[in-house]
């Protein structure tokens, strides 16, 4: 099998299953006192030291949640509740995730101002971000990298110049297609907060983790038993955690090679795709070698994806996430409808190789005098 | 464009003969701290010390905040190396100083000219530069007297280093140049910062610890362990000692009066804590008592417990109040641990109704009741040992 769907999810590296393994067995609540309890908190604060230097962060400044979705829905409501007395204003972009543009969709309902930021013909603007900014503002979230095209957005320049002008306004990045992808750090983002995923990086699903900066405080999305410093009741679940830390770990080694070597599939891969006759990429060339949207004229995505399918390639169309929906995001990248219709995203890991994209390119051929053109 | 980092030295400055042994000793002290960020050139000249990275992907700003932590160092200033050409001075000034000049309202132009070889004269340099930073920044106004940022020019010999932005250092003497004590470490808030307070003034420092497990946790040892990760963030490489004092403490609960208990203890804390600093070549003791805090931290109480040393023992913080010993617990980072909810051993046992005014005849023959010397010498033998790397992290509390 060919996996391309790295932006959908991973494949766990050995190691975070092995750290995941060993969690399970030594099973205490790190709420306990004893011995047991003992072990499985410094398995979550050792995770969390993990987390931290990844992005240049504090242990003190990483709360678990249960994925990315939470950690976007905690960073949005929380800022919402906390400022959002006097701020009623969000900035946001219109290619956001789910994650994202929902939680504001329903502050929107509620009587905040959302302001959602489109990309010019070439792409997002800084000053567009910044300029939507004002003191009504409460909370800015941008995405680092979209997540169906692999654009990555100037949110340090953006973030820099709005927590310059509006200190008190909230920054939160969504940064999970850009996490251990590309060398971030938390300082040179300018965010107040970020949102990290676990089974983006080669971790199990059911993990990710909100980086909330030293000094900020944003109410709570659930309450309990005060575990994660009273930020994230729940018992912890250690060994989701534990495997989380050992990925990230073993992954924020060779950020650079793996980029370097993911840069030249994504080359090679664009080269290939122009070469074929109806052939084109909607990602940009500066972004993300991780994500590649192309195109194949007149052959819709779907029937693409499961004619690749049965050659043993996986790979999505559009994002998995929004399933047969129209992509609205690629739309609102100025990509046409007929082209958006025949796309498809290939999204790497360091994993793959030149040899899968060249068995990808001789199935796309093969499709294309098959199938049937859909005009 | 190469940024360096300039290091202001403090009092050393103002050192006679003796200026050259606190200098290498910081220098020492700069390396090694360095070391594991990459490779680094260092020249002294002028009561500065240049810091240049010879490896690319050198993250200044976090060389920098490493050197904040560095005793010794009173100012700090980011500069950049640049050709030494007036035209490499013009065109990449603005450039590089451009944050700090954006927020400012006025500022001025000084230069230096150590090689006085270089064509213009420090006034031409000055005015050439203002003119350029003037038309780059037309906010901006020029104010001699009280600017908002100085930018400086340096002409040495090799090259021509321009900065503007100065940050405080950590203040203080070189870690290492005024000998080495042994710090009693309980958990607490005072004890870290009586440990930092040592250290700023050139004491190295080693760290004691006692447990009375099963009455203190793991945990506790822990958080103790992790509030001297924290401190050697200032004080360098700590040796970490941990006694362990049940049995002592047992004992003197049942053999001795209930009053004298925290004094007694601490007595017998001191004369372990004095046995290891023989052991290491250690010639005082560091506690963090400040006056009348608690009743064992009362003149006469701490009269007692002196008289039970014949080392000197050193209280940096004896005329702080607690709000005030907070306030640099916080500015070192040790707060937050030390406010962790474990047991420790000076809190287990605590009698209803302590002696605050004990006199030395009655806390000695309390505590002639029972021959401790046995146990004593068992605790020194039963210490165990462990090196707290600077700067490293390996408690997770």
């Amino acid at each position: 099998m060919i996996y391309f769907d790295n932006a959908a999810t991973t494949k766990p590296l050995d190691e975070s299953i092995k750290a995941l393994n060993a969690a399970l067995l030594s099973f205490g609540n790190p709420s306990s006192l004893h011995k047991l309890g003992l072990d499985a908190e410094q398995l979550v604060n050792k995770a969390r030291m993990q987390i931290a230097s990844s992005i240049g962060a504090l242990g003190d400044e990483i709360y678990f949640t249960s994925g990315a979705t939470e950690a976007d829905n905690t960073a949005i409501f929380g800022a919402a509740r906390t400022l959002g007395k006097r701020k009623r204003k969000i900035v946001t972009t219109s290619v956001e995730h789910p994650a994202v543009s929902q939680p504001c969709r329903i502050l929107e309902e509620q009587g905040f101002e959302i302001v959602r930021i489109s990309p010019r013909e070439d792409g997002f603007h800084a000053d567009d971000i910044v300029g939507a900014v004002d003191d009504n503002t409460c909370l800015v979230t941008c995405m680092l990298c979209n997540n169906e095209t692999g654009t990555i957005l100037p949110i340090s320049d953006a973030f820099k110049r709005i927590k310059k002008k509006y200190p008190t306004t909230l920054t939160h990045c969504d940064m999970v297609q850009g996490y251990l992808k590309l060398s971030v750090k938390a300082k040179s983002l300018h965010a107040d907060m970020i949102s990290l995923s676990g089974h983006k990086v080669h971790a199990p699903k059911g993990i990710g983790a909100l980086y909330v900066r030293k000094g900020v405080h944003i109410s709570p999305l659930l309450y309990g038993g005060g575990q994660e410093r009273g930020f994230r009741s729940g018992t912890e679940s250690v060994p989701l955690i534990s495997a989380f830390g050992a990925a990230v770990e073993q992954l924020s080694k060779n950020t650079d090679e793996r980029f370097d070597h993911v840069k030249q599939l994504s080359s090679y891969l664009r080269e290939r795709v122009l070469e074929l006759d109806g052939g084109g990429v909607n990602s940009p060339a500066d972004g993300s070698p991780y994500v590649n949207s192309i195109s194949i004229a007149h052959l819709r995505s779907e029937v693409m994806l499961h004619f690749l399918e049965s050659k043993g390639i996986c790979v999505s169309s559009g994002s998995a996430c929004s399933k047969g929906k129209k992509s609205s995001v690629l739309s609102e990248l100025h990509i046409r409808d007929e082209i958006a219709d025949s796309t498809l995203r290939v999204s790497f890991s360091h994993e793959n190789t030149i040899d899968e994209i060249d068995i990808l390119i001789d199935a796309l051929k093969e499709a294309q005098g098959t199938l049937i053109e859909v005009k | 464009m190469k940024e360096i980092i300039l290091c202001k030295y403090g009092e050393i400055a103002l050192k006679g003969l003796n200026k050259s042994t606190f200098e290498s000793v910081l220098v020492k002290n700069v390396k090694r701290r360095l070391k594991r960020f990459g490779r680094f050139d260092y020249f002294r000249s002028q009561s500065t010390l240049y810091i240049s990275p010879l490896d690319d992907d050198i993250d200044m700003d976090e060389i920098l905040e490493q050197v904040g932590h560095i005793f010794g160092i009173v100012k700090m200033c980011k500069a950049i190396e640049l050709d030494k050409s007036l035209d490499a001075i013009l065109n990449d000034t603005t450039d590089y100083l451009s944050d700090a000049l954006e927020d400012a309202k006025t500022f001025k132009v000084e230069a230096k000219r150590a090689d006085k070889s270089f064509p213009y004269k420090s006034p031409e340099i000055c005015t050439e530069l203002g003119h350029t930073i003037l038309e780059a920044f037309p906010h901006l106004s020029v104010d001699v007297h009280n600017p908002d940022v100085v930018v400086t020019v340096e002409i040495r010999e090799k090259n021509a280093f321009v900065n503007a932005m100065k940050f405080d250092g950590a203040g203080g003497l070189p870690v290492g140049t005024s000998g080495r004590g042994l710090l009693l470490l309980s958990g607490g808030i005072d004890s870290p910062v009586a440990g930092y307070m040592m250290a700023k003034r050139g004491v190295q420092i080693q760290a004691i610890h006692f447990e009375a497990p099963p009455y203190t946790s793991e945990r506790a040892r822990l958080k103790v362990e992790r509030l001297a990760e924290e401190i050697s963030l200032y004080c360098g490489d700590i040796a970490f000692h941990c006694v362990p004092f049940t049995d002592i403490q047992v004992a003197i609960k049942e053999n001795c009066p209930e009053e004298l208990f925290t004094i007694i203890m601490r007595r017998l804390m001191m004369e372990i804590a004095q046995r290891i600093c023989e052991k290491e070549q250690l010639t005082c003791l560091i506690t963090g008592e400040s006056m009348g805090q608690v009743a064992s931290q009362t003149m006469g109480a701490m009269v007692c417990t002196d008289a039970a040393c014949h080392m000197p023992v050193f209280r940096p913080c004896i005329g702080l109040d607690k709000s005030e010993i907070v306030e640099i617990a916080r500015k070192i980072d040790t707060f937050d641990t030390s406010i962790l909810p474990y047991e420790d051993c000076c809190t287990v046992f605590t009698p209803k109704h302590p002696k605050t005014k004990p006199s030395l005849a009655e806390v000695e023959s309390g505590q002639a009741q029972f021959d401790f010397e046995p146990m004593l010498a068992q605790a020194v033998e039963n210490t165990t040992f462990k090196l707290i790397r600077c700067g490293e992290q390996n408690v997770n509390i």
